[in-house]
């Protein structure tokens, strides 16, 4: 095992596919020389008919992975940021996710589409927002948002082996963490979440970058004597609702941690689940910790106070201790 | 370059227009480089004469729409450099109070309807400007400024026909700078003029050196006449250069790997906008030379001291992000 950064990791399961199966290539914009830089190095080894720089044209590039998908090829379409998925979205949304269903089942859609999710630097709202949650609404779309280099290389490996469309959503502010990545082959499962600490009075449910809000979280309390389980989504849909569903029974408290803007928030759909599958064991009502409802702002200090933060889960996770 | 058609105080216009924008752009890099601004910035440096050339046949109603690199059209347009560095601070003395930020700057004001970080997403809205000089009968025309790479958007295409279809009083100004970040833009396109893609819409395609702020400036003259005149709208293309990267600090990330053509590079360099104007207005003898440094002095002058007030402006109150929400 060596420590590696996300960015390595990402780098590491492009190439690793893309050696193993002549049908995987990457297209996107500047995806050779790398403006997320896990694309690069990708070029030199594989040549330009496997890693295409494309024009601007996010809805022209999404919907050509489509259809190479769904002529035998193994696309990855990196649409750089999560907002440039709004230019693709009658792609993804009327075609991609729908396509299998609505043909009868002739055709499967094995694409990828990968971009950056999030805020964290200060670039103003066209380059800030958070997107995960448009696309846990449509059906037969797979996403997932990794939070640390294992799990993005094991995550980024399986989807682009899955025989449908998967939305692998990456984060700046995450880009230079590292973890211990294995050197021999594995995979991590699609729809598996993943405990990162074990408690016994609340659960708190969240997904990328906030996993290390909700950690932190977690840290203080700890020495309020209050023990938070902090389970780390990795995937958002299919989401693992048994891991959510068994460790709320055992706490009784549930907080969903969620870099979305409020309303239908991934956290929206968690607690839903939650207050409608085990509201009997519930000895609190469900918490939801998200962005402020307003749109991104460019000061670091408002970005600051609009992201969900440790503070915000700290107080969230005090109310539910409110109920005995 | 020759301004036999061009009053004399218009071509100092002209010049100051391009000077304030140079060293604006200059302080800002150096700020960037110094870790002194949040998120990035994409510079306008070598390709002032086109704001500054188009903004100069505009009245102040008229209104333009910007891009990520967009400084310079809000100076070009009139706007204030002051508010404009508070903003790139990210400081509540800002242009939009510091949560627009450096590809958000607007100045309603003055018709600089907006700057937009999404690539293409002026073309529509400029369309949508020109829609209401039209429906009420005004004589404003709507500019908008983009990108060789944004004419590779949908709504490239679809924002030129609509604003044919309707005749619109809309001037789209094409800055094909020939590179979309580290695409050239030959890698894009398979022509060599993207004013050409304006016959498709049955509107005029021009071309016109970025580089000559007079061209430049009669150019829109006559697209302005057109489209005051209801005969619709017109595509300029601008052939210009970018003298920096595509944002600045773009080298950490480079990390050694290039894609511009040095000798290209060097020999666009030479035909830097200002130092054209520069020695043009010199030799000349339009303005002596000890005025013309007075003038750069004066700016540059104001430059830091809007640099100084932006630095000792205060962050925005957190109650502000719950302002400006519904009405
Ligand atoms: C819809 C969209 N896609 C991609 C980007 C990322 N991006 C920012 S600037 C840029 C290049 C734009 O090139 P061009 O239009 O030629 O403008 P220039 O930067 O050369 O002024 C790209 C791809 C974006 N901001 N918006
Ligand atoms: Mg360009």
């Amino acid at each position: 095992m060596a420590r590696k950064t996300y960015v390595a990791a990402i780098q590491e399961a492009l190439a690793e596919e893309m050696r193993r199966d002549p049908r995987v290539f990457l297209m996107g914009e500047d995806v050779r020389i790398g403006v997320f830089p896990s694309t690069r190095g990708l070029h030199a080894e594989f040549g330009g008919k496997r890693v295409i720089d494309t024009p601007i044209s996010e809805l022209a590039v999404a919907g050509a992975g489509i259809g190479a998908a769904v002529n035998g090829l193994r696309p990855i379409v990196d649409l750089m940021f999560g907002t440039f998925l709004y230019l693709a979205f009658d792609q993804i949304a009327n075609q991609a996710g729908a396509m299998r269903f609505m043909y009868g089942g002739q055709t499967n859609v094995p694409l990828v589409l990968m971009a950056q999710n999030g805020a964290g630097s200060s670039a103003g709202h066209h380059h800030s927002q958070a997107v995960h949650q448009f696309f846990m609404n449509m059906p037969q779309i797979k996403v997932i948002m990794p939070s640390t280099p294992t799990d993005g290389k094991g995550l980024l490996k399986s989807a682009i082996r899955d025989d449908n469309p998967v939305l692998f959503l990456h984060s700046l502010s995450l880009g230079g963490k590292r973890s211990d990545v294995p050197e021999n082959e594995y995979l991590i499962p699609i729809g598996e979440a993943d405990i990162k600490r074990a408690g016994s009075d609340v659960t708190i449910c969240t997904v990328g970058p906030t996993v290390y809000t909700a950690l932190g979280a977690a840290k203080t309390l700890s020495r309020e004597g209050i023990e938070a389980e902090v389970i780390d989504l990795r995937s958002l849909s299919p989401w693992d609702k048994g891991a959510v569903l068994d460790s709320v029974a055992k706490t009784g408290r549930f907080v969903a941690v969620d870099e979305s803007f409020p309303s239908c928030s991934a956290a929206s759909e968690w607690a839903a689940t939650v207050a409608e599958a085990v509201f009997s064991q519930l000895k609190a009502p469900v918490q939801r910790v998200t962005n402020k409802d307003v749109p991104m702002p460019f000061s670091p200090a408002l970005e600051k106070a609009v992201l969900p933060g440790e503070a915000d889960v700290i107080a969230a996770v005090h109310k539910t201790m409110a109920y005995s | 370059m020759h301004h036999q058609d061009i009053a004399v105080d218009v071509v100092l216009d002209i010049y100051q227009r391009i000077l304030r924008i140079r060293r604006f752009e200059e302080a800002v890099g150096l700020l960037f480089r110094q870790g002194q601004l949040p998120g990035f910035v994409h510079l306008y440096i070598g390709e002032e004469a086109v704001a500054a050339g188009v903004c100069a046949a505009l009245t102040d109603e008229d209104t333009i729409i910007s891009t990520h690199r967009g400084h310079g059209h809000v100076i070009a347009k009139g706007g204030d450099i002051k508010r404009m560095m508070a903003e790139l601070f990210g400081k509540a003395t800002g242009y939009c109070k510091g949560k627009g930020g450096s590809m958000h700057i607007a100045d309603f004001d003055i018709g600089m309807l907006g700057a937009i970080g999404i690539v293409g997403g002026g073309l529509p809205i400029a369309v949508g400007a020109g829609l209401s000089a039209w429906y009420s009968n005004s004589n404003r025309v709507s500019v908008c400024f983009f990108g060789d790479g944004a004419a590779n958007e949908g709504s490239f295409h679809e924002s030129l026909n609509l604003a044919s279809t309707l005749a619109l009083p809309v001037i789209f100004v094409c800055e094909n700078n020939q590179y979309g970040e580290f695409t050239p833009a030959q890698n894009a396109m398979n022509i060599t003029d993207i004013a050409d893609r304006a016959a498709g819409y049955g509107i005029p395609g021009l071309v016109a050196d970025g580089a000559d702020a007079f061209e430049i400036y009669r150019v829109t003259a006559a697209a302005v006449e057109r489209a005051r005149a209801g005969a619709g709208p017109t595509l300029i293309e601008a052939k210009t250069h970018r003298r920096g990267g595509h944002a600045e600090g773009e080298e950490a990330f480079l990390a050694g790997q290039t894609y511009r053509d040095e000798a290209e590079t060097a020999e666009a360099q030479a035909k830097d906008p200002l130092l054209l104007l520069h020695n043009y207005v010199s030799e000349n003898k339009i303005l002596p030379a000890n005025q013309l440094e007075t003038l750069d002095s004066n700016i540059t002058q104001a430059v830091a001291e809007a640099v100084e007030a932006a630095r000792n402006s205060p962050d925005p109150a957190l109650e502000s992000l719950f302002e400006d929400l519904w009405l």
